[in-house]
């Protein structure tokens, strides 16, 4: 069970109500999500807007909503069909095809731990402050659904089932753009993945591998892969530092990336950093897709990084390339790294359409 | 926990002061104050901006030309010690990101009363601060401010990065620097061998009153110049597990780069 009604809620409605407010028709179940306890003891916990409370009733709208082809223009594409489950909510494809076959030019990110993007913002470019905004734009995107608002925003209320769920979830059956993002995003913010081998480990459940422990060591180890100045550590279990960096894969940008969003120059060619968590599922890697393989990744910071302006300074030994890694130490890095991914996320059959 | 302890002394402290304060009604009691600090930043008096990051060009003490793009840093246990010795401390701690302009101004947690003391605080965190488990510090900086336990646990003292421009080369090329401070470790032997590095900064005395804002200035450069000039060429990188640089860096950082602005 991912949610837990919220008795406390519960109570505050059953308080508001009696003040004589005209918010006491507004009837959903406050709801709350199912952290797992590492993450509550190490860090601090999602931040929930106050203007969308999780509420049992909104995530199961959400979650009909993301699976439904309805937002779309021709009613053939949900936002399930580029964030696939089975991807950890990604897509197998270096770009993701709209509607009408075109392509984008950025791997759709896999969609977990969203929660604690607690100070966004979201895209790779960061061009979404919220995840509520976020999820606005593919609906218009006409490379993705390619529909306008008020045509989905009609389909909905034309439906025979939406507008009771709008009704459940928001107190009213008429539905608005921002009531389908809102709920959207209350079912985004349940996809928690916090299971994989590595997360057992900590909680004294399992063990690592020799090649395991010894690519945490050079994962740590700010002399061979320093890879937590980025991507954090294990008393984070979030795997991501939910900035953006020059990771040194080009000397010039066909994609500005965070810079064509803020126009500052100092962020040209700077991505969201991805968490680390389920990369065995979220091939391809980089904000373009251009990695087929984890293999390829490990390359890229061991020789092949790329001299440019905004390069981040944590990157070493540019000049040579990276910082040379062993083949033996690539290996272990990389079963490091796959111990980090969470299969039961992939299958979890809260996350399945109803 | 010192922390917690020292909460419990505050408010019995302030219990106490409260107190006495009531038990004469002829006395004006004395205002019950809250001091706040603000932080600033500067390259030898020359104000550091957001402007100023990835752009304007520095030169250290050893004339090594650098930007800088990040200047993050943790001081905790500020301290008001009045004439007679006492000690007031909330033993809270304040993350302030220089180039984001968050937490450039702080408030501790604890309630003095009208006069003067010597204010001082910590440089990063002490030892037994930094056994300590924060949820916000985990989180923070993006949830990388945690050291590693290979390299002794606790919390980064200080990210300063940026580029500097090494002349030894041709063309002439950029390198990243990460200036990173924390306690001073040494994982080759057994036990690890660790050091305390965090510092004292004493600001002096001040007169505090109503509205006493007191302005921390970090001189950047002082980073670089006494009394180790700093070789960016040997230590620009791979300066957390380097137990010496350390040492050298914590050196540096109490010999001057902080002062009080007001």
């Amino acid at each position: 069970m991912k949610l837990k009604n919220g008795v406390y809620g519960i109570l505050i409605l059953v308080a508001t109500a009696c003040m004589g407010d005209d918010t006491s028709t507004y009837t959903a179940t406050p709801a709350e999500l199912d952290i797992p306890p590492f993450f509550e003891s190490s860090i601090l916990p999602p931040e929930i807007p106050s203007d969308n409370p999780l509420t049992v009733e909104g995530i199961a709208l959400g979650k009909a909503l993301f699976y439904d082809p309805i937002l779309s223009a021709n009613k053939t594409q949900s936002c399930a069909s580029c964030h696939l489950q089975s991807g950890s909510f990604s897509d197998p494809n270096q770009f993701s095809v709209g509607i009408d076959g075109s392509q984008g030019t950025r791997n759709s990110m896999p969609l977990f731990n969203l929660a604690w993007n607690r100070r966004g913002p979201f895209f790779w470019d960061g061009r979404a402050a919220t995840l509520e905004d976020q999820i606005f734009e593919p609906v218009t995107n006409p490379i993705e659904m390619a529909n306008t608002w008020p045509n989905a925003v009609a389909a909905l209320q034309n439906s025979g089932t939406y507008p009771e769920l709008f009704d459940a979830a928001f107190g009213s059956p008429t539905i608005d753009s921002v009531k389908v993002s809102k709920a959207i995003a209350q079912f985004v913010r349940t996809l928690i993945s916090g299971n994989s081998k590595f997360d057992r480990y900590l909680n004294g459940q399992e063990e690592l591998s020799e090649a395991e422990e010894r690519g945490m060591n050079i994962f740590l180890d700010e002399t061979r892969g320093d890879c937590f100045h980025c991507h954090g550590n294990p008393m984070n279990p979030l795997w991501t530092d939910n900035r953006f960096h020059n990771n040194g894969l080009d000397e010039f940008f066909s994609d500005r990336g965070l810079g064509a969003v803020t126009g500052d120059p100092r962020d040209d060619g700077l991505f969201r950093t991805p968490s680390l968590r389920n990369l065995a599922f979220t091939a391809p890697y980089m904000h373009d897709g251009r990695f087929n393989t984890l293999d390829e990744v490990i390359d890229h910071y061991s020789e092949g990084l790329v001299y440019s302006e905004t390069v981040s300074p944590l990157l070493k030994k540019i000049s040579e390339g990276g910082v040379g890694l062993t083949s033996e130490e690539k290996s272990d890095l990389k079963a490091f790294l796959l111990s980090l991914s969470d299969p039961s996320f992939t299958t979890d059959s809260e996350y399945q359409p109803d | 926990m010192k922390v917690i302890a020292s909460k419990i002394t505050l408010t019995f402290l302030t219990v106490a002061l409260v107190l006495t304060g009531c038990k004469d009604n002829d006395d004006t009691p004395l205002a019950e104050l809250s001091p706040s600090f603000s932080f600033t930043h500067n390259w030898d008096g020359v104000p550091i901006e957001n402007a100023d990051y990835e752009n304007t060009t520095y030169i250290n003490e050893r004339g090594e030309s650098l930007t800088i793009s990040k200047l993050v840093y943790l001081i905790s246990d500020i301290t008001f010690t009045d004439a007679q010795g006492n000690s007031f401390s909330a033993g809270d701690y304040n993350l302030v990101d220089a180039r984001e302009g968050v937490n450039l101004s702080f408030t501790p947690d604890v309630v003095i009363q009208e006069g003067t003391y010597n204010v001082s605080f910590t440089f990063g965190f002490d030892d037994e601060d930094n056994a300590g488990d924060y949820p916000d510090l985990n989180s923070a900086d993006g949830g990388v401010w945690i050291v590693p336990m290979m390299m002794g646990g606790g919390y980064h003292y200080m990210k300063l990065e940026g580029k500097y421009l090494n002349t030894q080369t041709n063309p002439e090329s950029e390198v990243g620097f990460a200036y990173h401070t924390i306690r001073a470790n040494d994982n080759s032997t057994s036990p690890i061998t660790l050091q305390d590095t965090s510092f004292t900064v004493d600001l002096g005395d001040v007169l505090i009153e109503e509205g006493t804002n007191i302005e921390v200035q970090m001189n950047v450069a002082e980073w670089f110049k006494n009394p180790h000039t700093w070789n960016l060429y040997e230590l620009y990188s791979m300066l957390m597990p380097n137990f010496d640089a350390q040492i050298l860096m914590s050196e540096n950082g109490a010999a001057g780069v902080f002062s009080r602005g007001n």
